[in-house]
């Protein structure tokens, strides 16, 4: 076996690993200052990125101005204030106000919120803290696919398959929970399809897999040494999940139902299917038939609109589109912080 | 030291004391999260003394319905388990309990409803799938006689979706490079806006390129229109997915193709996407996925039509969600049935996309993860 040389005699006469290169000399020995300037295919890049990063920014933009600038001629025969507080949609006269709608829309948005908040967050700690290690990849693609689902999907299983197996509930809670106003029928024989209750329903499903996967983001941040610790102390699951994992994710659990709140605020064609138009006013009897949607109202007119009411359908879906943004920013902004927190601590 | 007396006479004191019996033993975890069978059994006594007694309040108050019975079946079943624990284990282990077998129904619930949901589709709409499905419109099939099929919305859809698609997965995959490579000044607020621009609604997508192309530019209802509006809806998706998946590349990659002297664009180009070339593929799928299904900004972009329209940039074009919205609002039976029919395919391609994005993670995930 021939013994390989690791080490040759340097111009120096010090000792340098690896055979001398050619040209060793010629470099001078000192650092090579780095180019500041970065190359033209490097600027191109750079520009090419950047263009396309603010093509999201300009859509924003030109939302704002087109909305605001195509419904100039409702707002030439309506008063902006009185358009946005009103409780009359009039299709065909100049007499047209959203106020109503909005809230109508709230109204089954927090339907929505009341059926997911709960299965969303039992969802999230299933996932996270309950289920065995095989069950939680199936639970995720549940979810996930719960969230693929085309929004068209949910309206037509929710006005043929789900309806008529909430009418009975509907009536139940119509009769025995009648102290309440809002579970008042205006006269015993009512129609229970069609109603808020139920748009509100099958919202509420949709957006349960936004509320699952962000909250369960925020919960699985909480410390593991703190959850460990309640359970030494002899805490129960519960007991750990109650005082550990739910005060540590609150303002991140805040932040998903905020951001589920926009999701079924612009809810379209699902409560278009679903409901039966209310262009009055608020229906209160939410067990009713007759529920209010801006993003339904306008699906359900623009195809039969005259070009007025199409501008006002522009100006409605303007005040939609001002509202979801807001929520959206708020609730983003309390996930992001909530995130923040715990790297500090 | 404690020491089992047995073995204290029989083994001498010079050699350790054997703690357990056998080695093989001592390396095996101790079984920890194994359901006991009491609790399977308290568990199985509170469901059937529930079910007992919802059925029994069925019977006698005459309910319809399958969903009340259920609901109270439930609620009957937790207030005996509640009773039942308490007694045996106390109250702390009740809550426990209750608590523990609230959140697994949940789960069991979300499940039920994807089945009950595909289900409902799958059951109705198997059936009604012919061959003139795919080869023939509704153009000169009257509302109510049978036959006619789908083509017009089958190329609608295709071509809208495709064109979508060639649009916004440069600008977001570049946006997603911008975000994660470049990391210029903009980025804190490109990622916000694109936060909030993932839950804008569908609606609000189609009223702005109606708007914009459609009042403003003057050009008529079309299928490209329709396509504008889809771009501004998968823009965000595929964008957040796409940084999600650019930020799992390792550092190193990137490092070392710099100190080898490649320029940044060259690093990005040849190193960081095609590492992330599978993740980026799924991440492309899932919004060609949302967009295939959006049916209200179609509404106001495309507005759909009755004929095959096979060019995209004039005239209204239809396609396969915006048809089977337009079937069931005509609500009379035939149209119906083909409108079942239209939800069946349409999920089948949701289905499809999605099982093709699962596949293609998992792989890179097992391939990523042999290096």
């Amino acid at each position: 076996m021939s013994e390989i040389p690791l080490s040759w005699p340097a111009p120096d006469g010090g000792l340098s690993i690896g055979p001398p290169s050619p040209g060793y000399d010629d470099v001078p020995d000192e650092p090579r200052i780095p180019n500041e300037l970065p190359s033209l295919g490097d600027r191109i890049y750079r520009g090419v990125a950047t263009a396309c990063a603010a093509v999201s920014l300009v859509i924003v933009g030109l939302t704002f101005v087109f909305l605001l600038w195509e419904s100039k001629d409702i707002f030439g025969e309506v008063n902006p204030l009185k358009f946005f507080t009103g409780m009359k949609w009039n299709g065909g006269s100049k007499d047209v106000a959203v106020g109503g709608l909005l809230l109508a829309t709230m109204l089954v948005a927090i339907i929505g919120l009341i059926v997911a908040v709960p299965l969303a967050l039992a969802m999230a700690l299933f996932i996270n803290e309950y289920a065995p290690r095989r069950l939680r990849t199936v639970l995720t693609s549940v979810i996930d696919l719960l969230a693929a689902v085309p929004s068209l999907i949910y309206g037509f299983w929710g006005f043929f398959a789900l309806m008529p197996q909430l009418r009975p509930i509907a009536r139940w809670v119509a009769e025995h929970l009648s102290a309440i106003p809002l579970f008042r029928l205006t006269e015993p024989n009512a129609n229970l399809t069609q109603s808020a209750f139920v748009a509100g329903v099958v919202v509420g499903i949709m957006i349960v897999p936004i509320i699952t996967s962000v909250s369960r983001d925020v919960m699985s941040q909480v410390p593991r040494e703190l959850c460990e610790g309640a359970l030494a102390l002899g805490g129960t699951r519960w007991g750990m999940i109650k005082d550990v994992i739910l005060p540590f994710g609150r303002s991140g659990i805040v932040g998903a139902t905020l951001l589920g709140l926009g999701r079924a605020l612009g809810e379209t064609i699902a409560v278009a299917l679903v409901i039966s138009l209310v262009f009055s006013g608020v229906n209160w009897h939410v067990l009713q038939q007759g529920a209010g949607s801006v993003a339904a109202l306008i699906v359900t007119r623009f195809g039969e609109a005259t070009p007025l009411e199409r501008s006002a359908l522009i100006a409605a879906g303007l005040g939609l589109f001002a509202l979801t943004f807001a929520i959206n920013l708020i609730s983003r902004t309390i996930v992001a912080r909530s995130a923040k927190d715990w790297s500090m601590r | 030291m404690i020491t089992d007396p047995t073995t204290e006479a029989t083994v001498p004191r010079t050699e350790p004391l054997p703690v357990v019996a056998t080695p093989a033993e001592a390396d095996r975890p101790r079984p920890f999260s194994k359901l006991p069978e009491d609790v399977l059994r308290e568990v199985v006594v509170a469901a059937t003394a529930g079910l007992a007694l919802a059925m029994g309040l069925r019977t006698v108050l005459h309910w319809q319905g399958l969903m009340s019975t259920a609901v109270v079946w439930y609620l009957a079943a937790m207030g005996f388990l509640i009773v039942l624990v308490r007694s045996s284990r106390g109250g702390l282990a009740a809550t426990d309990r209750v608590v523990t077998t609230m959140i697994w129904s949940v789960g069991a619930i979300a499940c039920g409803i994807l089945i009950w949901l595909l289900g409902f589709i799958v059951v109705n709409g198997i059936g009604k799938i012919s061959w003139s499905f795919f080869v023939d419109d509704l153009g000169d099939t009257s509302a109510l006689n049978k036959g006619g099929g789908m083509r017009h919305a089958l190329i609608g859809t295709i071509e809208q979706v495709g064109i979508a698609t060639v649009i916004s997965v440069p600008i977001s995959v570049m946006t997603a490079v911008y975000l994660n490579e470049v990391k210029g000044r903009l980025s804190p607020l490109i990622r916000f806006i694109v936060d909030a621009m993932s839950g804008l609604p569908s609606v609000v997508a189609g009223l702005l390129i109606y708007s914009v192309w459609i009042l403003t530019l003057k050009q008529g209802f079309s299928g490209f229109a329709c396509s504008l509006s889809l771009v501004v809806l998968m823009l965000p998706t595929v964008t957040r997915t796409s940084e999600e998946i650019l930020r799992t590349v390792p550092g190193h990659y990137r490092e070392a193709a710099l100190a080898l002297g490649a320029s940044r664009w060259r690093t990005v180009s040849r190193v960081v996407l095609p590492t992330a070339r599978a993740g980026l593929l799924t991440a492309v799928i899932l919004g060609i996925a949302r967009a295939t299904g959006e049916t209200a900004p179609a509404l106001l972009t495309a507005f759909g039509s009755s004929t095959t329209n096979v060019n995209p940039f004039s005239e209204p074009q239809a396609n396969l969600p915006l048809t089977v919205y337009q079937l069931i609002r005509s609500g009379n039976k035939t149209q119906l049935e083909r409108a079942y029919a239209g939800a069946f395919v349409l999920i089948l391609l949701v289905l499809v996309a999605f099982a093709l994005a699962r596949i293609i993670s998992t792989r890179s995930e097992r391939r990523l993860g042999k290096r």
